[in-house]
């Protein structure tokens, strides 16, 4: 969006597609070098989920199904869903948030950098990040709880979880315009830990009394986990595409707010 | 076509004095706070220009508009007579701004690598490093560097897509004696190569070290603009110490008197003269003793200067 209308107002720039890919390709790959080699963001966003995997779905449970199918199927599912979240939350609003409070988006953004790139660096990481975990947690199932599902099963799974990341990273980009640096982090705690909680994703759904097994109608991670789980068939009787629906709607909404924080922040509407 | 026009700018940049920033009447809120009032200044292809004046002036601020990154409240700001924020000006333009964090687990070299991909013709990574001092650098994460080694890297990335004009703002601040003449000898390599330079500073000694012309500003008003010498002469001045029984306000009605400050069972004049001072002194008071008279240092004199603007001032509302 911001660069149409960039691109629009001033014709004259133009690089050519192959460097513009250049461009997008090392935003995106040095994003992901800076997350990798963060400890607080690979220590919490992907040793949680993966912890919470072994302990709950392979040394506990292990030998348990619900609804037909195996617990550790099952938590892929689910835990795939939490680590997903994490992945996209800690990854864009986390970083964004600091790099607007703390002035290194100025830098950048005085720099001939197409601004899109940086967005978009950021959303990809997230998904490379939800990949790794999704892979991570299966690999664990297939080698210590048994795990066995067709190769297209298992695509279709990570290709949900991943696809799953948007809307989380849409979230994200929201949260780090309207957060600042410091208090970024908690905010997402206080959002992303009841959020999943009340959407089924550490105790199975049907165990969640009646009132938060509504509430869960209107969360996107209960969305998310059903469309994964209904890969499993571990589904709700709902729809697909009402799940899909939801995440798209959602996903508009916070690309909305976070437009118009980026509005503010190139001082268009205030100051 | 883009060719064509890409070059016939460059010739046009190399015509000394063309203006390549301005800033056209500019005023710019905070709010209730006025950061700039009526601000006109102007940088001309192949200078070096200071910006000087104490913290909060409005240095940043017009840095800021320069770049494109906020708007002003009225006026204009202009960069290769074009909007600031046109990306093929970004192109030309590189910028060193203060930074609160800049992202600690990238290497220098990757850091370089990412913002020299920006530009359409940058320097070679290697000539980048050794204009900043670098090359020993290079595999470092940013976190792991000093506050002067960071500063070289910020000024790195401010250089390497080898623009035609270069933003500095406090490119020295915070760093000690050797930092800074190590950053103002990179800074007058990139001079030698040809770039127009805005810096800003609070430091007069900077701005002597760096700069053809300085602007000093104060309270969002440019105050006084001139060659750096120009500007020392204005604020050339003397510091006189002195016991005596003469009231502090009684010192500061003496013609020449720019300051008056007790110190312990003395008092500290600043004086653009000192001997009408002195003479006008020992006439009013004859038990006056422990006269010294020494010359203010170039700081102090500028603190005079920005404090003489701020008293009429006070004066005229």
């Amino acid at each position: 969006m911001s660069t149409a209308t960039m691109t629009l107002s001033n014709p004259q720039v133009q690089r050519s597609p192959r460097h513009t890919a250049t461009i997008y390709l090392k935003e995106a790959k040095y994003e992901f070098l800076k997350n990798l080699r963060l400890r607080v963001y690979t220590a919490s966003v992907l040793s949680f989920p993966i912890m919470f995997y072994v302990l709950f779905g392979l040394v506990l449970n292990s030998k348990e199904a619900i609804g037909g199918t195996g617990v550790p199927t099952y938590l892929i599912a689910t835990y795939g869903t939490v680590g997903v979240m994490g992945a996209s939350l800690f990854g864009t609003a986390a970083g964004l948030a600091s790099d607007r409070g703390l002035g290194w988006l100025q830098v950048k953004r005085a720099s001939p950098m197409p601004p899109f790139a940086y967005f978009a660096a950021k959303v990809v990481t997230s998904m490379i990040f939800s990949a790794v975990i999704v892979m991570a947690l299966f690999t664990l199932g297939f080698a210590l709880g048994g795990v066995r599902m067709p190769l297209a099963q298992f695509a279709r799974l990570l290709g949900t979880l991943v696809a799953g990341s948007l809307p989380f990273s849409a979230m994200g980009l929201a949260l780090g315009y309207f957060t600042g640096p410091n208090s970024a982090p908690a905010t997402i705690n206080l959002i992303y830990l009841p959020m999943s909680f009340c959407s089924g994703l550490w105790v199975p759904f049907m165990f969640l009394p009646k009132i938060v097994r509504e509430i869960a109608q209107v969360l996107p991670p209960y969305h998310l986990s059903q469309l994964a789980l209904g890969v499993v068939g571990a589904g709700s009787h709902a729809s697909t595409a009402t799940h899909w629906e939801v995440l798209l709607a959602f996903t508009m909404i916070c690309l909305g707010a976070a437009r118009i924080g980026f509005q503010r922040d190139q001082g268009k509407l205030y100051g | 076509m883009i060719a064509t026009l890409e070059q016939s700018q460059r010739a046009d940049t190399a015509n000394a004095g063309l203006i390549v920033a301005s800033l056209e009447g500019v005023n710019k809120n905070y709010g209730h706070v006025r950061a700039l009032r009526g601000v006109d200044f102007r940088v001309r292809a192949g200078e070096v220009v200071a910006l000087l004046g104490p913290n909060g002036a409005g240095k940043t601020t017009a840095v800021k508009l320069l770049l494109g990154l906020i708007p002003p409240n009225s006026g204009r700001a202009r960069v290769f007579g074009g909007d600031p924020t046109n990306p093929e000006n970004r192109m030309r333009t590189g910028a060193m701004l203060q930074v609160g964090r800049v992202p600690e687990t990238l290497r220098v070299r990757e850091h370089i690598d990412l913002f020299s991909s920006y530009y359409e013709k940058p320097m070679v990574a290697a000539e980048v490093l050794a204009a900043a001092g670098l090359e020993k650098l290079s595999d470092r994460k940013f976190g792991d560097l000093s506050g002067g080694q960071r500063q070289r890297v910020l000024f790195a990335l401010a250089i390497c897509g080898d623009p035609d004009l270069l933003f500095l703002d406090e490119p020295t601040v915070g760093l000690d004696v050797e930092a800074r003449r190590m950053l103002w000898d990179e800074i007058r390599r990139m001079v030698g190569r040809g770039k127009t330079v805005l810096l800003t500073t609070h430091y007069l000694q900077e701005a002597d070290a760096l700069a053809d012309r300085v602007a000093v500003i104060n309270q969002g008003e440019i105050i006084a603009e001139g060659t750096p010498s120009e500007i020392k002469a204005k604020t050339a001045g003397k510091r006189i110490r002195c016991v005596t029984s003469l009231s502090v306000n009684a010192l500061r009605q003496i013609r020449g008197v720019t300051e008056v400050k007790e110190d312990r069972e003395a008092v500290e004049i600043h004086a653009v003269e000192a001997e009408p001072v002195v003479r006008e002194l020992l006439v009013r008071d004859v038990k006056l003793s422990s006269l010294e008279v020494t010359s203010a240092g170039l700081e102090e004199a500028f603190l005079a200067l920005t404090q003489d603007t701020a008293r009429e001032g006070n004066q005229s509302n």
